[in-house]
C-alpha cells in the first residue's frame, strides 16, 4: 500500500509547504523562484521513469514539456478553452503521441533509442517551426483578456503556481507508485537485463511503450501550465535541448532510481541555476559547470546525493525511497 | 531538371564531408563500443580552429587542415583520458553521460569565448561555370581533402601494424590482448583519430558555410544518420553514405525549405536502424 510508506505523506507535507509558505508571505519573487523548482523536479522525476527505472537514457524529453505547452496555449487560446482541461487534454494528446512513438523507436535498444531521441527533438522541433496553425518560428501568444476568466492576472499566476505544485506533487507520488507496483518490478528487470525480462515474461515492448508515454504526460500538463503564465510560446524555448540535458544533470546529481533523488536533484540543480546565472562572474559558465557537475557524478558518484547516503547511512534505504 | 544536377553534384561534394564527420564517430563506436556525444562540439572546434589559424596565417585554407589533424589527435587524447578511460568496460550509459558531460564543457567554454554569433572563414578558391550554375573551388576541394584523409585512414587501417591493431581490438578486445596488444594504447589512439577526424570535418565545413559554436550539433545528428546508414566500424562505408546523404539533401533542397531537412534526416535515421539494423551495405543475416 502507497499509503503506508513514509515517503509519501513526506512527498505531501513537502509539496503543502511549497503552496502555503509563499502564499501566506504574499511574496512573489518567491513564487517565481519555487515555480521553476517545481517545474525542475517535474522533469526530472519524470525522466527518472525513463532513465532510473528503465535504463533508457532520453536525450529528448523537453519534447514532452514544449509539446504539452504547444497544444495546451494553442486550445486555451484559439480554441478559448479553460485553462484546467485545456493542460489535461495537452498531457493526454502528448501522451499518445509518445505512445505511438514510442512503439516505434522503442524498437531499438540501449544507445541506439537515446540517439533517436536527439533526433525526435530536432524532428518535432524543425516540424513546429513550419507548422501554420502553431505561428511557425514566431509561436503563440495569449491574450491579456485571458487571464480575466480566472479572476484576473493576479489570480490566475497564483492559480498556475499551484496547478504546477500539484503537478509535482503528482510526479514524485507517480513515481513511487510505479517504484512499487508490479510493473515497476517489471521496468527494473528491463533496466538490468531485457533478455532476461523477456525470457521471464516480461512483455518489454509494451511495458517500454506505456512508460514512455506515461513519463510525456505530467511534463506535457506542466508545459501547458508553464507556458499559459508566461504568456507566449516559440519553438526555440519550448524545445531548448539545454533544459533537456540539465534534467538530466538533476537526475544523476540526485540519484537515479530514486523517488527522494529525481526530486532533490531537480531542487538543488535549479537553485545552484539561479545562483550562476545572477552571479556575474559566473553566469557565462553555467554549461561548463553543469557539464563538470555531471561528468564527476557520472566518474565517481553513479548512484548520486541518496546513492551516497544509502552507503552512508543503509537504513535510510528503508524510509527513503 | 539541370538545377536538380547541379543541387545534386553540390550534395556530393558536401555529402563526402558529411561523410569525413561519420567516420570519426564510426571508428569510435566500432572498435570501443562507445557513442561519442562530444563529436558534435570537436566538429563546432575544428571550425573555430579553422577560423583562429586562418586569420593567423592567410595562406591556402586547406593547408592549415594538417596542424588541425595535429591538434585534433591530442584533443582526442585529452578527451579519451577525461571521459572515456574511466568507464571503459562499465555499462554504455556511463560513457554517453560521460562523453555528453564533457559536450556540454566545451560547448560551454566556446559560448563564452565566441557567444553564439555566426562567424565565416573568409577564403574562396575560384571555381568553375558551366551554363547557369557555378561549382565554387572550395566546394570541390573540401570534397577532395575529404576523400584523400578518408583514403588515408583507410590505408591506416588495412596496411600498418598499428592499423591492424585497432582492427584486432575492434573484433575481439580479449583476445587482442592475449596476442601482446595493449587495449588502452590502441583505444587512446582509435578515440584520437576519430576526433581528428571529426576535427577535420569541421575545419572543412567551415570554409563552406558560416557556423556559430552551436553548429556541430546538425552535423553531429547527419554523422549518426550516416553511420546507422553505412553499418560500425566500415570507414570508406561511411564515406559512401556520407556521400549517399548529400545526394539526398541535394536531391531534395529544392523543392522544400531547408527546415524540413532534420525531420527527414531523423525519418531515415529511424527507418534505416528498424529496417536495417546493419547498415545498408551488410545483407541482413539473421
Amino acid at each position: 500500500m502507497i499509503l503506508r510508506r513514509p515517503v509519501f505523506w513526506l512527498i505531501l507535507i513537502f509539496a503543502a509547504l511549497m503552496a502555503f509558505i509563499p502564499f501566506h508571505a504574499n511574496d512573489v519573487s518567491m513564487r517565481e523562484d519555487l515555480i521553476l523548482v517545481a517545474i525542475a523536479v517535474i522533469l526530472a522525476s519524470n525522466l527518472n521513469l525513463m532513465i532510473g527505472y528503465t535504463g533508457y537514457v532520453n536525450f529528448g524529453h523537453i519534447v514532452f514539456y514544449g509539446l504539452g505547452g504547444y497544444v495546451g496555449l494553442y486550445l486555451a487560446t484559439v480554441r478559448n478553452w479553460n485553462l484546467v482541461p485545456a493542460s489535461l487534454a495537452a498531457g493526454v494528446v502528448v501522451s499518445l503521441f509518445a505512445l505511438m512513438l514510442g512503439m516505434g523507436i522503442l524498437r531499438l535498444r540501449g544507445a541506439y533509442f537515446a540517439l533517436a531521441t536527439i533526433g525526435v527533438l530536432l524532428a518535432v522541433q524543425s516540424f513546429v517551426a513550419n507548422f501554420d496553425p502553431w505561428g511557425r518560428s514566431t509561436g503563440l501568444y495569449v491574450d491579456f483578456s485571458a487571464y480575466e476568466r480566472l479572476g484576473g492576472a493576479r489570480h490566475a499566476l497564483w492559480m498556475t503556481y499551484f496547478l504546477v505544485i500539484g503537478v509535482m506533487a503528482l510526479s514524485m507520488i507517480l513515481s513511487l507508485g510505479i517504484k512499487i507496483s508490479k510493473f515497476g518490478l517489471g521496468l527494473f528487470a528491463i533496466r538490468e537485463d531485457e533478455d532476461a525480462a523477456v525470457v521471464l515474461g516480461v512483455n518489454t515492448t509494451v511495458f517500454k511503450a506505456i512508460i514512455y508515454s506515461v513519463s510525456a504526460f505530467l511534463p506535457a500538463v506542466a508545459g501547458a501550465l508553464m507556458f499559459y503564465k508566461n504568456g507566449m510560446i516559440d519553438p526555440s524555448i519550448a524545445f531548448e535541448f539545454m533544459l533537456s540535458l540539465e534534467g538530466i544533470v538533476m537526475l544523476m546529481l540526485g540519484g537515479k532510481g530514486t523517488v527522494v533523488g529525481a526530486a532533490l536533484g531537480g531542487g538543488l540543480y535549479e537553485k545552484l541555476r539561479s545562483y550562476l546565472l545572477t552571479s556575474p562572474k559566473l553566469s557565462n559558465f553555467q554549461l561548463v559547470i553543469a557539464g563538470g557537475l555531471l561528468l564527476l557524478v557520472v566518474l565517481f558518484a553513479p548512484g548520486g546525493l541518496i546513492g551516497w547516503l544509502y552507503r552512508l547511512v543503509p537504513r535510510a534505504r528503508k524510509v527513503i525511497e | 531538371m539541370s538545377g536538380i544536377l547541379a543541387s545534386m553534384i553540390d550534395g556530393l561534394l558536401i555529402g563526402s564531408v558529411y561523410g569525413l564527420a561519420a567516420m570519426g564517430l564510426s571508428l569510435i563506436w566500432g572498435v570501443m563500443d562507445v557513442i561519442n556525444l562530444t563529436h558534435g562540439s570537436v566538429i563546432a572546434l575544428g571550425m573555430f580552429g579553422m577560423y583562429i589559424l586562418f586569420a593567423a596565417f592567410p595562406v591556402n585554407a586547406y593547408f592549415l587542415l594538417l596542424p588541425i589533424l595535429v591538434a585534433g589527435l591530442l584533443l582526442g587524447l585529452v578527451i579519451y583520458w577525461i571521459s572515456v578511460h574511466w568507464v571503459i568496460g562499465r555499462s554504455q550509459l556511463s560513457s554517453l553521460l560521460s562523453t555528453f558531460a564533457v559536450n556540454m564543457m566545451i560547448i560551454g567554454i566556446g559560448t563564452a569565448i565566441w557567444s553564439t554569433s555566426p562567424y565565416n572563414v573568409n577564403f574562396t578558391l575560384r571555381g568553375f561555370t558551366v551554363g547557369a550554375y557555378t561549382f565554387t573551388g572550395n566546394h570541390i576541394a573540401a570534397a577532395t581533402a575529404a576523400v584523400i584523409i578518408a583514403l588515408a585512414l583507410e590505408l591506416f587501417l588495412y596496411r600498418t601494424r598499428p592499423g591492424k591493431a585497432i582492427r584486432a581490438v575492434a573484433d575481439n578486445r580479449e583476445a587482442a590482448e592475449l596476442m601482446g596488444i595493449s587495449s588502452t594504447m590502441v583505444l587512446a589512439l582509435a578515440f584520437a583519430i576519430g576526433i581528428a577526424l571529426a576535427a577535420s570535418s569541421g575545419a572543412l565545413v567551415s570554409t563552406l558555410f558560416p557556423f556559430t559554436i552551436l553548429s556541430g550539433a546538425g552535423y553531429q545528428m547527419k554523422s549518426f544518420v550516416v553511420t546507422v546508414l553505412a553499418g560500425l566500424g566500415k570507414p570508406l562505408g561511411a564515406l559512401a553514405a556520407g556521400v549517399l546523404l548529400g545526394l539526398l539533401e541535394g536531391a531534395v533542397t529544392p523543392f522544400i525549405a531547408v527546415s524540413w531537412i532534420p525531420l527527414i534526416e531523423f525519418g531515415l535515421f529511424v527507418v534505416v536502424l528498424v529496417a536495417f539494423p546493419k547498415g545498408i551495405f551488410t545483407r541482413a543475416t539473421a
